[in-house]
């Protein structure tokens, strides 16, 4: 545990501790991919992807599974709302290329770096610009 | 009843189609295939294409994605084409009515026959209403399509494999 | 040699979910897989906002209907995770017993389809049998053959009575000769050999890449397995081990499975015999504010549920990761290269089962390329098998 906070160092900008081995670290978005190349670096597992409206805010946890000490790691990043771009993890990660899709899809995130920005989940008819997850603006039913 | 009808009671094809289930009525019909419930015995197939079918068992809640394939399906089958509906989301949508993902239930697109209530039914249930759908061959309900070979609509694509 | 396209789904019997893919292929070989999915988006994370915490588990239940107890499993250490409760012993080990009953028939479930695909309907008709022995043994407990609703934040909402796990026991030691007869033939059958072995192949730098999880994961020698690393319910009050294998192909996918419902077997009695008294139910109030993850290894593989409170009683976010969302990306990597005969198999080898390859829906059209059904695909994986067979002088 205390090799990872070393590892992020300075990438880090506040570090919280859970319950049960639960551990939440903030980075900026523009230091993101670096950070989460060092975690794998270190054998780390992505595991997935969050991404949450704090209505205020867009707020992406990307989770890691430390599986040697049954712990998880999440980097949180968060966006303005008027401006919702982070960089791609998936052109050096296969595993985050789906869930960057469905957070562009349910939020209206975008990925920039991103080469497939077809849906995932939702219909073709789906209305364009509506992001279902959101909490402002209607969702059509 | 033509001999027709008389014929197609003693061996009934069914075909399956899924609209967004989580599976477990899936599962469940294909469970009365193997050993312990085999309804095979009673001239029930389950076949791999729309073309073959008599009956057409329909699971899921009706998503948005798979809402314009239901009809079209549908309008694919010899007539008589009774429609089953396996479980509470085929039924009613279930717990995923008010999903942002879910359109009009099931007896919206196609008429419906038969409901087979349960999450998910249990194989006696679903044979009991497969069984309910064979009593009503020679008697479809009135807004049923009219009898006779589908004058097959155009459906993309839908010519040579079903 | 010209490109073909065969259009697999979305609709199938025997899938777990519909899902829809295009083989492109030239001549025999596969070139490209094109994966569709939303078929069955029925958006749980948005209707899980509008429900309370002990609705929530009700909800995630119809997820998956095979696995219908990973995701209550999952929801229920993430909401305890966010607590910090610990629950009780008695709670601990039927949590624990229902897991594994759960991968014994799921497994066996799997095992049956990978049977069908490659021609071998014995197969499939006695794994099926032998897994309604699990079935009713649920039906026992709960009332109900799947969707058991077992699992609440704290505990579990039913007991297993004392006087009944006995013949639970008595029963599942009956499957024994039959998971045993299943085993010997994928270790000495040479027509499933020739099938299998060295076929879908997904290295151990192939599952770190997609972030493959579960027997997909172990099959190729990367052992992580979330019941040993991040022990929850009775998991490290009971002997057993993770099972491995080491070539990644489908082979190994059918042993690490057989392995593991041995391993199962041995959890369960551990468990049931005799279940350790006390209460089921730590008796929960309230959710506070906060964040907590929790995670269930599926039969599939690590299921990982978020959830994060403002303080009501229903969660402000709610994500669902579910183990086939990673595993099903690697089916880019395994069919490619390989001859269509054998992708039915490989599309199946990861277990979302869905290789959806009776029924083609086929929506290319007015380009003139000629359209293969994915009913052909299945046909040609049972001719392949036949073909060998007879080579073999095994009809």
């Amino acid at each position: 545990m205390d090799e990872l906070r070393n590892a992020l160092g300075d990438l880090a900008e506040g570090w919280e501790e859970r319950h049960g081995r639960r551990l939440y670290c903030a980075v900026s978005r523009e230091r993101l991919v670096e950070a989460a190349l060092r975690l794998l670096g270190r054998g780390l597992r992505f595991a997935t992807a969050s991404a949450t409206d704090m209505r205020s805010a867009m707020e992406i946890l990307y989770h890691f599974s430390i599986d040697r000490e049954g712990a998880v790691l999440s980097l949180r990043v968060t966006l303005p709302k008027e401006d919702l771009v982070a960089d791609s993890l998936a052109p050096h990660l296969a595993a985050a290329e789906w869930i960057e899709r469905e957070m562009a899809e349910m939020l209206g995130i975008t990925f920039r770096g991103l080469t497939d920005t077809r849906r995932l989940l939702l219909a073709d008819d789906w209305p364009a610009g509506s992001h279902p997850l959101r909490r402002d603006g209607e969702v059509p039913g | 009843m033509g001999w027709r009808e008389w014929a197609l009671r003693k061996s009934p094809w069914v075909f399956h189609l899924s609209t967004g289930s989580c599976n477990n009525c899936d599962i469940e019909l294909i469970d009365c295939l193997t050993p312990r419930y085999d309804i095979e015995r009673f001239g029930i197939l389950l076949v791999g294409s729309i073309r073959h079918a008599d009956i057409l068992l329909v699971t899921g809640s009706v998503n948005r994605r798979s809402a314009p394939k239901i009809a079209a399906l549908h309008a694919m089958a010899p007539r008589p084409c009774l429609v089953v509906a396996c479980g509470t989301c085929a039924c009613g949508q279930h717990m995923f009515k008010e999903s942002y993902h879910t359109v009009e239930p099931l007896d919206a697109h196609v008429p419906v026959s038969v409901y087979i209530p349960g999450c998910p039914p249990k194989p006696e249930a679903l044979i009991g209403g497969i069984v309910q759908a064979i009593g009503m061959i020679g008697r479809e309900r009135a807004d049923a399509p009219p009898r006779g070979p589908a004058d097959a609509p155009a459906v993309p694509g839908a010519a040579g494999h079903g | 040699m010209t490109e073909r396209i065969i259009p697999i789904g979305p609709y199938h019997p025997l899938q777990e979910e519909p899902e829809f893919f295009r083989l492109h292929v030239e001549g025999e070989r596969v070139l490209r897989l094109d994966i569709q999915l939303g078929y069955n988006h029925r958006g749980i994370e948005k209707l899980a906002e509008s429900k309370s915490y002990d609705q929530i588990i009700f909800l995630v239940e119809r997820i998956c209907g095979i696995c219908s107890t990973s995701h209550p499993f999952a929801s229920v250490n993430a909401v305890e995770n966010l607590i910090g409760v610990a629950i009780p012993e008695r709670a601990r080990a039927i949590r624990s017993a229902i897991g594994e009953l759960e991968r014994i028939h799921s497994h066996l479930l799997w095992l049956g389809l990978a049977g069908h695909f490659l021609g071998y309907n014995t197969v499939f008709m006695w794994a099926w049998k032998a897994r309604e022995t699990v079935l009713d043994i649920f039906e026992s407990i709960s009332g109900n053959r799947q969707n058991y609703a077992m699992f609440k934040v704290g505990g579990v909402r039913r007991d297993i009575r004392d006087d009944l796990a006995p013949g639970y026991l008595a029963a599942l030691d009956r499957l024994r000769p039959t998971l045993d007869l299943f085993r010997k033939a994928v270790e000495d059958d040479p027509v499933i050999h020739a099938r299998t072995k060295g076929v879908g192949v997904l290295t151990a730098d192939d599952i770190r890449a997609f972030g493959a999880v579960g027997p997909t994961a172990r099959a190729s020698g990367v052992d992580v397995d979330v019941r040993r690393d991040d022990p929850y319910a009775a998991y490290d009050r009971v002997e057993w081990k993770v099972c491995l294998g080491s070539n990644g192909d489908i082979h190994d996918k059918i042993v690490v499975r057989l392995l593991e419902m041995d391993e199962s077997l041995r959890i369960i009695r551990q468990c049931l015999g005799p279940l350790p008294p006390g209460e089921i139910d730590a008796r929960v109030k309230g959710v506070p504010p906060g964040e907590g993850i929790g995670r269930h290894e599926a039969p599939r593989g690590e299921v990982f549920h978020y959830v994060r409170s403002d303080g009501t009683n229903r969660p402000a976010r709610y994500k669902v990761r579910a183990p086939s969302f990673m595993n099903v990306a690697t089916n880019v990597k395994a069919v490619v290269g390989g001859t269509i005969s054998d992708a039915a198999i490989i599309l199946a080898a990861v277990d979302p089962c869905y290789c959806c390859t009776e029924r083609a829906v086929a929506v290319e059209h007015g380009t003139g390329r000629r359209l293969w059904g994915g009913d052909d695909l299945v046909r040609l994986s049972r001719d392949r098998t036949r073909r060998l067979r007879e080579e073999m002088g095994r009809p």
